[in-house]
């Protein structure tokens, strides 16, 4: 008998058969090319109606700023929002997914979405790719069970926690939390503290910066307040501004005229139809 | 069996930029004064620029260490200098000191970026610019650290100092107005300290001419 092998063609998800050849490569010094990161500062609390999530707007690719802007609190449902650390098309894609199917899931039971139906959907996904989608998030909103608030990790692990931290700010902005976080907070203590936390994240974390979103939930609805607080306008501004020269500089005008290489035939025969 | 490779590294980066413009009587040397390392701010005061000679004075970016142990070995050769020759050292004088400093530890470098800025014999503006191993070069404008690749474009584009290697040779300096340098040297800080996560906090402006030296600083981004 034949040992054949059956090409059967992927169905979908990582294909791992150039992982030799990269790590054949990377040993030569060809590497491959950076993921753009969220090197950020995310954080959720639960307070007396529900819970207010914040996020900065700093997207990172290495040392560079690549956004200035960027939003970082993503839509899942009318009822639930979702901070995302870590690649950028990582944390988009997944969010945007996982919405999809909660809003197919409601069209299908005739309810509200629930946060632990999201939480399921997103930890299973993760989990399924082995920690390769590298997508931290901060989960939160308020269903018929109550205000809900998860932190999930690249690897699918989940937390339930009252308030929490993630990205490369998160130890910035947990020790802001850890200070001044207690349970029964308005709707203007938690905004405050939430911000206080963004910023200790966005000025003494280099990954984070810029300003901050935040976005609170409550039974009645959601309130996303984007860039409600902007503490780092541009220092300096030239009053005068300064002047580029229109168009490239001349260096050289040279003409070659090309031959002609059409013959002209006097008389000839007018084209058939 | 593969050989053992190093868990440890000598250097660390310390992060900022350095910019130096030469003009016809002054010289403008800035540097922001932010000190990091990974993604921490160790310090957000913390002074790049030394004053190696009266009319001369250094920017470093890099490892902050080796910075500071370079910045004392000049001062010592300097010193010296004095006492031998009853004089203080000239601007291109100090220039090729510190090209020969850094190249005695080829082996084993300073990981120090340098501009070097000051007036030379005739009070007219000079800058040089080094790499780390001591290779320099007389220029009219040089800027070294995190943000160089974002604010050397732009000064290419509005300072469009000449080639050293055309002839006839002609002047680098920049034909700008010493208040005209500062203001494009301000707004070179503010953007990169826009883009760059390593610059930020302050930029610390001096500027060497005829009457002396004088220092200023501008608040930038603290994020």
């Amino acid at each position: 008998m034949s040992n054949s092998v059956i090409e059967v063609p992927p169905k979908g998800g990582f294909s791992f058969d150039l992982c030799k050849r990269n790590e054949m490569l990377a040993k030569k010094g060809v590497n491959p090319p950076s993921f753009r990161k969220t090197g950020t500062t995310i954080v959720g609390l639960v307070f007396q109606d529900g819970v207010i999530l914040g996020a900065d707007t700093r997207a990172t690719e290495g040392p560079i700023v690549c956004d200035k802007n960027c939003e970082k609190i993503h839509y899942m449902a009318p009822n639930i929002y979702c901070c995302g650390a870590g690649t950028a098309a990582d944390t988009e894609a997944v969010t945007d997914m996982v919405s999809s199917q909660l809003q197919l899931h409601r069209y299908h039971t005739g309810r509200e979405s629930r946060v632990v139906t999201a939480l399921t959907l997103l930890k299973r996904h993760l989990f399924n790719y082995q920690g390769y989608v590298s997508a931290a998030l901060v989960l939160g909103g308020v269903d018929v069970t109550g205000p809900h608030l998860h932190t999930i990790y690249p690897h699918g692990s989940t937390d339930t926690l009252p308030f929490a931290t993630m990205g490369s700010g998160s130890l910035a902005a947990m020790a802001v939390f850890e200070s001044k976080y207690k349970e029964g907070l308005t709707r203007n203590e938690g905004i405050e503290l939430v911000t206080e936390a963004i910023c200790s994240g966005i000025f003494n974390d280099l990954g984070s910066g810029s300003n901050v979103d935040v976005c609170v939930i409550t039974k009645g609805g959601k309130e996303y307040l984007r860039n409600h607080l902007q503490p780092n306008p541009r220092t300096y501004t030239n009053s005068k501004g300064y002047s580029f020269p229109k168009k490239t500089e001349v260096l050289l005008t040279k003409i070659i005229p090309l031959k002609e290489k059409v013959e002209i035939i006097e008389g000839g025969d007018a084209m058939e139809e | 069996m593969t050989k053992q490779q190093a868990n440890w590294s000598p250097y660390d980066n310390n992060g900022g930029s350095c910019v130096a413009i030469a003009g016809a009587d002054y010289c403008v040397i800035a540097a922001d004064t932010r000190m990091s390392t990974g993604y921490n701010i160790l310090t957000r005061e913390y002074s790049k620029i030394c004053k190696l000679a009266d009319k001369c004075v250094m920017a470093s970016s890099g490892f902050q260490a080796d910075v500071k142990a370079l910045q004392k070995n000049l001062a010592a050769r300097h010193l010296i200098y004095q006492h031998q020759h009853n004089k203080q050292m000239s601007c291109p004088a100090m220039a090729q000191l510190l090209s020969n400093t850094l190249y005695y530890k080829r082996f084993f470098p300073y990981y120090s970026f340098n501009v070097l800025g000051g007036l030379d014999n005739e009070g007219k503006g000079c800058v040089f610019t080094y790499d780390a191993v001591g290779s320099y070069e007389k220029v009219g404008y040089s800027s070294q650290g995190s943000g160089s690749t974002l604010i050397t474009p732009f000064l290419d584009n509005q300072l469009k100092s000449p080639s050293p290697l055309l002839l006839p040779v002609q002047d680098a300096v920049t034909p700008l107005v010493e208040a005209e340098a500062i203001d494009l040297v301000k707004t070179v800080f503010a953007s990169a300290s826009e883009r760059d996560i390593y610059t930020g906090d302050k930029v610390e402006i001096v500027v060497v001419n005829a009457a002396g030296i004088r220092r200023e600083y501008m608040e930038l981004r603290k994020d």
